[in-house]
């Protein structure tokens, strides 16, 4: 099956980890993977901000950049559901469309694809401790994409899945909401901190490195250990 | 009063509200009852998802057609002995109000809970018209007695513990018990219980109001609707002008959605209909009713992206869901309306100048958009407002206006944005510290005040596969 990896910027230019291991579980299953190398951002900081005009320039740029693909595989949820929304943003637009409904129907999150599309629900891989999984909003409000990350999880050898008390309320990263609205954000995700040292898991364990970045960056800062990884770290585990 | 409640500014507002341990406490208990109730309820039901899709296509067909169905409704009030004034203005709401007060002479009103009567400021014009006004529902007496604005749309006193409800009555009405909530709420029964009594006029506000009858009813679980509208002579109902279903077979499915998705339950303990004013034939009900239908600016939203907020039925099941309401509380959003359908309606009923930080008060999370009934697209809403904020209105900040530009160049031009994914890791190197940033330059700096940011783990993902594939070519190895 040949699939193109979307990386996400985030993981491009700071976890570049999330991509290179999402690109090798793809390739252990038998894809045949091409990284694009027009694309850029999915436009989200800029859409969710209100700048449209903005947002439209990446997003043709991304619809340009995977023209050719059969598939657009990425490791997040929220990006992945932006990507998905193109067809509403450019409804009416004559030239865009039809394009934009082409190009959100070959989009998937990692985990989506490997469950629904693969079919595979046990990626043979072994990670040992006690983790916790945060489940990120967008991924499974907007995207509908809520058990798949635990089906993998669960057949993973060695992986002690504990739950998250409150798991379904929001981190508080929310884009430019964390620092355009940085006193509440700062609530929302010491909140968030306290569930997840509540569970004394070793791993916090999500799948979009946004919410990872936020409440990781607020755990180092209060000094707790807990390891913050990306599931697709997990999956390529052997 | 309006749609407003004050003039502390957005950012003192949101401390205030993370300062307040007692409102924060009070507040988080509460959502996690009412969020457990309708979970549970919902489940209970089987079909959640249909009976809110069902929902959903009621209020939209009711929106479409709501010229037909308000006529109806006038027509069939007014059959039945009613009087209809449609109010386009707060100030004509008030005005046909106080002059029933003042024909009437009536001294004393009792009103059973309305947030439309909130938002036109109903009770200042009454007091201005010489009357003494009672509120009735024991969360709104509370409130009425601390001269406090309502934080919640259900539970208006939902900030309040029973410490400072004990505290309230006994230095406004010389109570002297326990803070025991059932001591409370006896008192308060006692006390209400004369009002109600020696009232010359009720006035209500309204959950469906059903056109093909012409009746109004009332959603409770004080029952203290049913004393507003059967003891005074004159009755006056006033009604946004969207809370109306065609017939009692829709009402049934809202009222269905609304008692779970609000407080977790199958039906609460009272709903009250009156149909028009007593006739003949009938042994009790008001021998006066006026039915006021308020537009205060909800026709302008009709026909517009933003019709669907007309469809909310005033459950409150976005705001006991958001994670940001938990922190700030419902004054901080400086609206009767608070949480998410507040910052949805309050700048569409008021204007974006004193409301135009509510939406962007929001994480975009969606937890309103799931837990609402009817199925309003509350965070969509929100980004929409943000583009009216920015495109229309050019309210957004300059320096946000120029990143966005930045943004726009640097996502549309791969070459830009190839070299940027070179420079960020040395661009970064000053401040990092153990592979970290704990304290960051320019917008790095409101991430850095709350928590630390991720330094890039080496080169970009894309330099490392390109040169992965070159590794692949030479060694013969050709990856596609």
């Amino acid at each position: 099956m040949k699939v193109s990896l979307f990386s996400t910027c985030l993981s491009d230019i700071l976890f570049a980890d999330v991509a290179k291991n999402t690109l090798e579980i793809l390739e252990r299953l038998g894809c045949t993977v091409d990284y694009p190398m027009g694309q850029t951002c999915c436009g989200q900081p800029a859409y969710n901000s209100g700048y449209l005009k903005e947002a439209k320039q990446s997003m043709k740029q991304m619809m340009k950049a995977f023209q050719d693909s059969e598939y657009i595989v990425g490791p997040s949820g929220s990006c992945i559901s932006m990507l998905k929304e193109y067809p509403h943003v450019f409804a009416g637009d004559p030239e865009w469309e039809q394009e934009a409904k082409t190009f959100a129907s070959k989009c998937y999150e990692i985990t989506e694809f490997l469950v629904d599309v693969l079919k595979v629900t046990d990626v043979g891989s072994t990670f040992k401790g006690k983790v916790t999984f945060h489940s990120s909003c967008h991924m499974k409000r907007l995207l509908g994409v809520k058990e798949q990350p635990k089906i993998l999880l669960n057949n993973v050898e060695g992986v002690e899945l504990v739950t998250l008390p409150n798991e379904e309320d929001c981190c508080g990263f929310g884009g430019t909401f964390a620092v355009k609205n940085a006193a509440i954000s700062q609530e929302m995700v010491s909140e968030k901190s306290r569930h997840v040292s509540e569970t004394e898991a070793e791993y916090l364990v999500g799948a979009d490195m946004g919410c990872l970045m936020n409440i990781g960056g607020r755990m180092s800062r209060e000094g707790k250990n807990v390891k913050i990884v990306h599931i697709t770290e997990i999956l390529n585990t052997h | 009063m309006s749609v407003k409640i004050g003039e502390i500014p957005y950012k003192e507002r949101i401390q205030n509200g993370i300062k307040d341990d007692f409102m924060r406490q009070a507040v988080s208990s509460a959502q996690g009852r009412f969020r457990n109730g309708r979970l549970t309820q919902a489940e209970a039901l089987g079909n959640w998802e249909d009976w809110r899709q069902l929902g959903s296509e009621i209020r939209a067909h009711t929106m479409e057609n709501l010229d037909f169905y308000l006529h109806q409704l006038s027509e069939q009030v007014a059959r039945r002995g009613g009087n209809v004034f449609f109010a386009q203005t707060a100030e004509e709401a008030n005005e046909y109000v106080k002059n029933i007060i003042k024909n009437k002479e009536a001294k004393k009103v009792v009103k059973a809970k309305s947030m439309v009567t909130e938002e036109i400021g109903l009770n200042n014009a009454l007091e201005e018209a010489g009357a003494e006004v009672v509120e009735s529902d024991l969360g709104e007496w509370i409130l009425q007695l601390d001269e406090d604005p309502p934080s919640h749309i259900v539970t208006p006193a939902l900030h309040k513990n029973k410490q400072q409800i004990r505290e309230t009555f006994s230095k406004k009405k010389g109570y002297q018990g326990s803070d025991t909530p059932e001591e409370l709420a006896a008192f308060a029964r006692e006390q209400l219980r004369q009002d109600f009594l020696a009232a010359d006029v009720g006035i209500t506000g309204c959950n469906f109001a059903i056109a093909e009858s012409g009746s109004i009813t009332l959603v409770t679980n004080e029952g203290n609707a049913e004393m507003v509208t059967s003891l005074p002579d004159t009755v006056i109902t006033v009604m946004g002008m969207e809370r109306i279903v065609p017939t009692w077979e829709e009402m049934e499915v809202l009222v269905s959605l609304l008692t779970r998705a609000a407080v977790g339950q199958k039906l609460t303990s009272y709903i009250t209909a009156i149909t028009g004013a007593k006739g003949p034939e009938e042994v009790d009900g008001p021998e006066e009713f006026h039915l006021v239908v308020v537009d205060n600016g909800r026709s302008k939203i009709l026909g517009t992206e933003f019709q669907s907020a007309l469809h909310c039925i005033r459950c409150a099941a976005c705001i006991n869901a958001c994670p940001v309401y938990r922190h700030i509380g419902g004054h901080a959003y400086n609206s009767i309306y608070p949480g998410p359908i507040g910052a949805v309606i309050t700048p569409l009923l008021e204007g974006y100048d004193d409301h135009k930080e509510l939406p962007y008060a929001s994480t975009l999370c969606a937890a309103c958009t799931e837990a609402c009934p009817v199925k309003i697209p509350l965070h969509e809403h929100l980004v929409r407002h943000r583009q009216i904020i920015v495109e229309r209105e050019k309210k957004a900040p300059m320096a946000e206006k120029l990143m966005m530009k930045g943004f726009e160049q640097w996502s549309s031009h791969p070459s830009l944005y190839n070299l940027s994914a070179k420079l960020a890791k040395p661009a970064l190197g000053p401040w990092v510290k153990d592979e970290e940033i704990e304290n960051g330059p320019g917008p790095l700096k409101e991430w850095t005040d709350v928590r630390n940011f991720s330094v890039p783990q080496g080169q970009s993902f894309r330099d490392w596969f390109k040169q992965r594939q070159k590794d692949g070519e030479s060694n013969g190895n050709k990856e596609s």
